[in-house]
Order: structure tokens, then sequence, then C-alpha cells
């Protein structure tokens, strides 16, 4: 019979937890219903309260706590984990794919003897548990199972509602852990030096910048400074989250017109991420990054191309507009404007 | 004041985006049709690693920089004849299975087996760089796995930046949610550095670094080491192509006008 134990932890604020955290609950609720198999959480934080949103689950919580953890740190947080796991005795276990869980998940999972798979975006099967994860930068889809436990199973942001119960004191059973020698100091987050942030997780919308914002222009001259105001006039109107082709980005590199807020971070794609928002809006793009990879996990797809035979948004795009986004994104902007 | 690096670089190679990929299964589980004729490259964040680590290398004297990469001979023979022009390194290459359907748990044990047996590699002056992820696998554990069994607990993922200190403590740069970094300072090596993008371009192609490499890298391929790689119970239930097909609707006869209100409308919609 399995055991599953969902590894959560605290958000930036270290009060609550993580959103996926919360999904992660959801996605060992919904497996723990399936196998009819016992169910655990474990939390990682400074303090115990940050588990109050899971007040009212109903299973054991267990919690490691301390100053050591408020940041992510990898000897600490690898020594957290394997606290956690020793004290359940998992058969699976299930982690959030945060960028804290995920540079220290495999290495628990060696230390447990156990093996992991990551980038999980949906857990089925019927007398075993399969999970669903891509190859190839998301150009390959694959169901695998696994017979060796424990199993760790990072889940994808955003694969699972996240869970939402009556909030309350949480009762946890705190696990001691003896910690490592500490050799790393974290001192806090940085945000790359740009004009304004222009990546936001959890906007609605992506919009993809392509190379073709900073080629010449049909009077012969480049506008990188005009093409710069359209697309952060148009990010400040909708609060979308700034997505790039790497070409766009590496153009930086080569002493080529650049827009000066975009960074490596921007970059969608085989090098870069995918990203998961409702809608996307694509301008001035010519290949297969953000049509196929970075878009994987875009709801609903539009393009503005001057290219009507492109193929990469045949079949990728829901909606492709001929058109040249320079007019279009200015009378965007200015529609959106007036309807404030 | 320099340090003398140990950098060991650990890459796998892929196939060049531009390629069409068609999963196929054979005897021996999935992978792609055509896999041994499709062009190939060095992963492309752990080209990154092997960037930073060649400028990081160059800046400290006396250091020395690994490439370890595991993959079919014939492959990474193709392959290295781009990437010795690039940067000054030592191939150690191990003859396996190439593509992204391995376990990463039997991928790491080789190569950690074989950068414990690297001689002349002291780990107290250590830094593993790799990708943060491939982009076969793209699972993001291989170097995590290849630090524990190496002992190190000092590991950094998505990294961007490295700046090395005088006493040989190093300040790093690590990608988190939201577009920002996590700043941390490692007391100094040993440690593990899984690579984003970094900061450095691509270096243009120099003859002289190729020819001087592939002195070695010819001898280094003749000899390298076969590996079999474990399943360790992992089970393929399907592989196939995205099935999702959208019928794109082309829109080019409307005017700028008539697109943006358009556009307005759809972004408003719920």
């Amino acid at each position: 019979m399995e055991t599953i134990l969902v590894l959560t932890h605290a958000d930036e604020t270290g009060s609550a937890l993580s959103k996926a955290s919360l999904e992660a609950v959801t996605a060992g609720f919904e497996l723990s219903a399936h196998l009819k198999a016992p169910l655990t959480i474990g939390v990682l934080a400074v303090d115990a309260s940050a588990a109050n949103a899971l007040a009212s689950v109903g299973v054991r919580l267990l919690a490691v706590t301390g100053e050591a953890f408020a940041q992510a740190r990898y000897a600490t947080d690898a020594a957290a984990l394997e606290a956690l796991c020793r004290a359940a005795n998992p058969s699976i276990v299930l982690v959030p794919g945060t960028s804290r869980f995920t540079r220290v998940a495999a290495g628990v999972a060696h230390r447990l003897g156990g093996f992991i798979d990551t980038h999980i975006t949906a857990l089925g099967g019927a007398e075993s548990v399969e999970a669903t994860r891509w190859f190839y930068r998301q150009r390959v889809e694959a169901v695998l199972s696994r017979d060796a436990r424990p199993w760790f199973l990072v889940l994808d942001a955003g694969t699972h509602a996240a869970f939402a119960g009556e909030p309350g004191a949480a009762q946890v059973e705190q696990v001691a852990v003896q910690l490592p020698e500490i050799r790393t100091t974290v001192s806090g987050l940085r945000a790359p030096a740009t004009d304004a942030q222009t990546i936001r997780p959890d906007a609605k919308m992506l919009f993809v910048a392509g190379a073709g914002w900073t080629k010449k222009q049909p009077d012969g001259l480049i506008h990188a400074a005009e093409a710069g105001e359209l697309i952060l006039g148009f990010l400040r109107a909708t609060g979308a989250s700034l997505g790039s082709s790497k070409s766009l980005v590496d153009q930086g590199g080569e002493g080529e017109p650049v827009l000066p807020f975009l960074t490596h971070m921007n970059q969608i794609g085989q090098t870069g991420s995918t990203p998961r928002h409702a809608k996307g809006l694509s301008t001035c793009c010519h290949g297969e990054e953000p049509h196929v990879v970075g878009w994987r996990f875009i709801g609903d797809r539009r393009a503005i191309s001057l290219d009507p035979n492109c193929g990469w948004t045949r079949g990728k795009a829901d909606v492709v507009y001929i058109a040249d986004a320079f007019p279009v994104m200015a009378r965007v902007n200015s529609l959106l404007e007036a309807k404030k | 004041m320099a340090n003398t690096l140990h950098i060991v670089v650990c890459a796998g190679i892929v196939p060049d985006p531009l390629q069409t990929l068609e999963p196929i299964t054979g005897p021996t589980g999935p992978g792609l049709k055509n896999e041994m004729v499709l062009p190939a490259v060095l992963d492309p964040w752990a080209a990154s690693a092997l960037y930073e680590a060649a400028s990081l290398a160059a800046k400290n004297p006396g250091s020395k920089l690994w490439l370890v990469s595991l993959g079919p001979k014939a492959k990474l023979q193709q392959v290295m004849m781009t990437v010795a022009q690039k940067a000054a390194f030592e191939l150690v290459p191990i003859d396996g299975p190439i593509g992204g359907f391995p376990d990463a748990h039997s991928t790491a044990a080789v190569l950690a087996e074989t950068i414990a047996a690297l001689p002349g590699l002291e780990r107290t002056k250590l830094l593993l760089f790799g990708g943060w992820e491939s982009a076969t696998r793209g699972a993001g554990v291989t170097l995590q796995l290849v630090g524990e069994r190496l002992g190190i607990t000092d590991q950094f993922q998505g990294v961007d930046q490295i700046d090395l200190r005088g006493d040989g403590s190093f300040e790093v740069l690590d990608r988190v949610e939201g577009g920002k970094h996590q700043v941390s300072v490692c007391a100094g090596a040993p440690a593990v550095l899984g690579w984003a993008t970094g900061n450095l371009p691509e270096p243009r192609n120099n003859p002289q670094i190729g020819m001087a490499n592939m002195r070695t890298i010819m001898p280094a391929l003749q000899k390298a080491k076969a590996a079999k790689l474990e399943a360790n119970g992992l089970r393929y239930v399907s592989v196939s192509l995205p099935k999702q097909q959208r019928t794109t609707r082309l829109v080019k006869d409307l005017t700028p006008d008539e697109i943006a209100a358009e556009l307005v409308e759809w972004i408003g919609a719920e």
C-alpha cells in the first residue's frame, strides 16, 4: 500500500504557505483518494503558524521550523526535507515545483535511496501511479511510471488548484533536524537591473516580443526606443508578463539595438522558461521558440506578424493578424488608456 | 589574489533545436527517430556553464578545466569539432546512450564515478558546473545527484553569475521566481553550480584553441569508457508528440485600428 507525503514550504512573507505548496496539497488529496492511501503533509518554515491554512485538513502535519529555514539554502533545506521524509516514511513524495524545492528534491531523494521525476504536469493511472511530463523542452510528451520507492514527484506550478481550507491554528508535530555545517550565507533577493519588473508569473497574459521590434522599419530606420515605449506601455496597461525570443535577448551581446529592459530572464523557449498564462500575445516573432516551445502552456494564443506564411504560427496560434505591430500596438495602448 | 580552481563541467549533447523530433519506441525503450543522424549541439545551458568555467579558469592562473560528456563516441566527436574551438579544456568522454529518456539517476552515478576518478582532481578546489536543466530530459536533477554522490552540500541551481573573491569565497546569483535572483555567499569550493544563461556571449571560434584541444580530444575519445545505464524501475507508458493542433484564423484584411479594437476586446474578455 502506498503512503503519500506532500512537502510544502512558506512563501516569501514566511507567514503563509507558497501557492505552489497549496497546489501540491490539492494533488496530494486527489492522489490519496485515488489510491486510498494515507496522506501526511510536511511543512518547512521559520514558524509553524505558516501552516495555519492547513488547520482543517484532517491529516497528519509534520513541521521543521527555525530561523535556519528562513531562506532557501541547499544544505539546510536538504537536511530538513530528509528529516520530514524519514519521519513520514512515505512511498510517494509530492513536491511543489518551486525554485526552493526543485533545487534540493533530487538530493533528498538520493539520501533516502529513492528516485525522482520532475516537471510533472498530471498524475493518473489505474493500478499504479502514472506521471505525465514533457521531454525535449516541451516538444515530446511522455507518461511514465516507476516500481522503485520512495518515488519523488515534483509537480509543475499551475497544474492543480491551490488548496483552500478553513484557516485556524494548525496542530503540527515538530520534527527535529541535525543541522549540517553551514558554509553558505543567503543575503537576500535581487531584482534584475531593469527599468521595470516585467516578469510577472501570476499575470493573466504573456506578451512576447520578438526580434522584429528592433529591425529596420518601412522608413529604413530602427525604432528601438519607440518599440520599448510601446511594449512597456502595454505592460503597464494590462499587467501582462513580458517574454522574449532568444534572438532579441541575444542582440545585446552582439552590439545590435536592444530593448534595455530585456534580460535572459525574459527569454522563453529552448533556453528560457515555459510560463503558464491564460492568454498570450506574440509580436514580431518569427520562429519556433515563441509559438511551439515557449507557448506550450499558454491557453489562448494570438500573434501579430508580417509574415502570412510563417509556418510556426499555423496550428499553434488561435489567431494571427498579418500587420505591422508598431501601429497596432500604438492603437491598442491608446484604446486601453481610454478605457481606464 | 587568484585562486586555483579545478572546474568540472558536465555537459551532454542534444539534437539541434531546429530539428523536427519524432519519438519512437524500440526494443530498449523510447527514443527519437533517426536520433543518431540528427545534427547535435552541446546542451545550451551546459554550454553557458562551459563558457563561464573557461572565463573563470582564465582569470585564475593554474586552474584546470575538464569537460565530462556522456554520449555516443561518434556524436561526441562531431560536436567537439565545434566546441573545441571555443574554450580550452580536457575532454573526459563517456561512451553511452544519447537522448532524454535514460534514467537521470543512472546518468548521475556514471558521471560521479568518472569525476571521482579524475587524475589530479582536488576536491577542495572543485567547482562542479553544468546546465541547471538539459534540453533533452529537462529534469534538473542530474547535477544535484552528482553533487550528492560526491558529498557536496553547497549547491546552486539557475546560476547567472559567480563572483570569486580573493579568499576563495564567492557570491552566487541564482534564479528564483518572479524574475529575481537569490544572492548567496559560499565559503568556497567544493560547490555545485547549475548554470542558466549566465552573462557571457558564446565565444568566437578560435582555431588555435581548437587545434590544441583536438590533440587531446581524439585520443580521449578513442579511450572512452563504455557506460550502460540502468533503468532503475523507470517504465514509459507512452511517448508521443502533442496532439493538440489549433485551427489558426489568419486575419489579413483588417486595418491596425480594427485589429487593435479586436485585441482590446479579447484582452478584456474573461
